[in-house]
């Protein structure tokens, strides 16, 4: 565990170095700046729930992107080799891995505090539901990332782990957010659409802070940390 | 300072690593001898603790590499084969996130980051990217990293591989002047690199260990290896049967001609034993009236042992 921050202060770094960080970021403001130019009219409320939602959108097509190489650029360049045998766990790698790209992510969410600002100035702004939409937006990328995470590490491939990422992200908020327009959903069905990443986060744009949501976030996030950290360890048992 | 014992690795259905044992003094440069793929990275991967032996057990430095896994990499530093580098970092930031991963505090990181960017010879490109250095330079790195927190035992996985000639005798002579201070074990399959750098080989192949022992012990460990080269003039029949007569001589083969025109032949003589037969053929070359324009003893190369070696293992194998 002591070595993790080392490990997320040089991953963070390298994302500077990296086009395709620079691509994801470009993508993702720009497309909150269209977004946002559309609620930040005369007339309409002073909030940004929309926009959360479609934050969330971008996410889906960002973070694999900004995650896929975590990992598997380690496994096709043989520098994991030089990292596993440094006196470093398993462990160290994973929370460092994940700490670096999740606080990349917070520096590309850091420029839409601007809104909050542009809001204050022209309204009055309910801080509240802002406050826990963004935690909940921090949330949903932690947790993408943990997924994300976990996908670079079986492959030596960032195409393979970007697919296979997007892939698993899409059907954990996509689908189930398309599901559940269908008003003939029942059953199990229904309450399996309920699990979906916007479901769970709705109650956040409203400004409620549920423990059963924010559990369900970081419950996710702590198994694919775990699980990546047994496919590292996985070279010992082949 | 390394103890193995019957070390093993089983990958799937291929034996690569077969109960290899072997004993690596302290302070000495050991070379790790084989041609490609007869398991010399596997036998250093299980010591450097990327993935633990199927079976069978070795220690470094004292610690086991199963039990004590932590430990073992912190006494070792390693080079692995293909060089692994961040090419989007400089050299002096490499180093330092390596000393950081190493635990090194932050004096004793500048310090040893200053020493090993000195020895390895790096101090004029330690501000440029390792992505834009040339293959020589990052061999430098990878080679500076694993001497940063300055380690009882150094494994270099082929530390010449890539570089020009000189860059390999810079290289060869800064592996001989750590031996002593480091306890240092060096794969490779060149094997000059072993003469000119290592105190002893380990000659593996197929997985086992065919031989071990100083360079010179290898060289003359097999039958009749030195032989004497013998250049004059006179008909090659004659001097076959004059030669083969001296006393101490076990045989005498007549070397093709390489396309000279002039009446010279090369005959090799092999002396039975140790027996140096240089002076009674040269007499009897002279007795015979014969120009003589050279004779010479050649030693067995390493390189004519190592062939025999991996030969003689492809045959049991079959």
């Amino acid at each position: 565990m002591l070595r993790s921050p080392t490990i997320a202060r040089r991953e963070l770094a390298s994302y500077f170095h990296s086009p395709i960080a620079y691509v994801a970021m470009t993508l993702f403001l720009v497309a909150c700046g269209f977004w946002f130019r559309d609620d930040f009219q005369s007339g309409q409320p002073a909030e940004m729930r929309s926009i959360f939602n479609q934050m969330i959108f971008m996410q889906v097509l960002i973070i694999p992107l900004l995650c896929m190489g975590l990992l598997a650029q380690e496994w096709a360049t043989g520098t994991m080799e030089s990292m596993m045998t440094a006196p470093v766990e398993e462990t160290d790698v994973v929370l460092g891995k994940f700490m670096g790209s999740f606080a990349f992510f917070l520096v590309l969410l850091a420029p839409t505090l601007l809104y909050v600002v542009m809001l204050r100035i022209y309204a009055q702004p309910d801080y509240g539901p802002i406050f826990s939409g963004y935690l909940g937006i921090a949330l949903v990328g932690a947790m993408f990332v943990s997924i994300s995470l976990f996908c670079s590490s079986l492959t030596k491939s960032q195409i393979v782990a970007a697919v296979s990422s997007s892939a698993l992200l899409f059907l954990v908020t996509i689908v189930p957010w398309y599901a559940s327009s269908k008003a003939t959903l029942s059953g199990f069905w229904r309450s399996a659409v309920d699990q979906g990443v916007f479901a769970k986060y709705a109650d956040f744009t409203k400004g409620v802070i549920d423990t059963g949501s924010l559990m369900y976030f970081v419950a996710i996030t702590a198994v694919f940390l775990f699980l990546t950290s047994k496919v590292l360890e996985s070279r010992r048992w082949k | 300072m390394i103890s193995v014992s019957n070390l093993t690795k089983v990958y799937g259905q291929t034996l690569a690593v077969d109960h290899v044992s072997f004993e690596v003094a302290k302070g000495s440069i050991v070379g790790f001898l084989g041609p490609n793929g007869a398991g010399k990275s596997t036998t250093i991967r299980m010591l450097t603790c990327y993935f633990p032996p199927t079976s069978g057990t070795a220690t470094v430095n004292g610690f086991d590499i199963f039990h004590q896994s932590l430990q073992v990499r912190e006494n070792i530093g390693y080079l692995p084969e293909s060089v692994p580098l961040y090419t989007e970092m400089r050299p002096d930031e490499y180093l330092d996130f390596r000393g950081r991963l190493r635990g090194l505090d932050r004096p004793t990181r500048k310090k040893r980051i200053e020493y090993v960017l000195e020895r390895c010879w790096l101090t004029n490109v330690r501000t440029k990217l390792i992505g834009h250095l040339s293959k020589g330079y990052r061999q430098r790195v990878g080679l500076a990293d694993s001497l940063l927190h300055n380690p009882a035992v150094l494994i270099l996985d082929e530390p010449t591989v890539g570089l020009d000639p000189t860059q390999i005798r810079e290289t060869r002579k800064l592996i001989r002047d750590l031996g002593g201070d480091h306890t240092v074990m060096l794969s490779t399959h060149i094997l000059p690199e072993v003469e000119a750098v290592c105190d002893r080989a380990i000659v593996i192949a197929s997985g086992r260990i065919v031989a071990q022992g100083s360079p010179e012990e290898l060289r003359t460990s097999r039958r009749n290896v030195a032989r004497v080269l013998v250049e004059c003039r006179g008909p090659a029949k004659d001097v076959e049967t004059a030669l083969t007569r001296v006393s101490g001589v076990y045989s005498v083969e007549i070397l093709p001609s390489n396309g000279q025109a002039d009446k010279y032949v090369t005959a090799a003589v092999k002396p039975k034993e140790s027996y140096d037969v240089r002076e009674e053929v040269a007499r009897t070359i002279i007795q015979n009236g014969w120009p003589l324009r050279e004779i010479r003893l050649e030693h067995a190369t390493l390189e004519e042992f190592f062939v025999q070696v991996v030969a003689n293992q492809a045959v049991a194998k079959a």
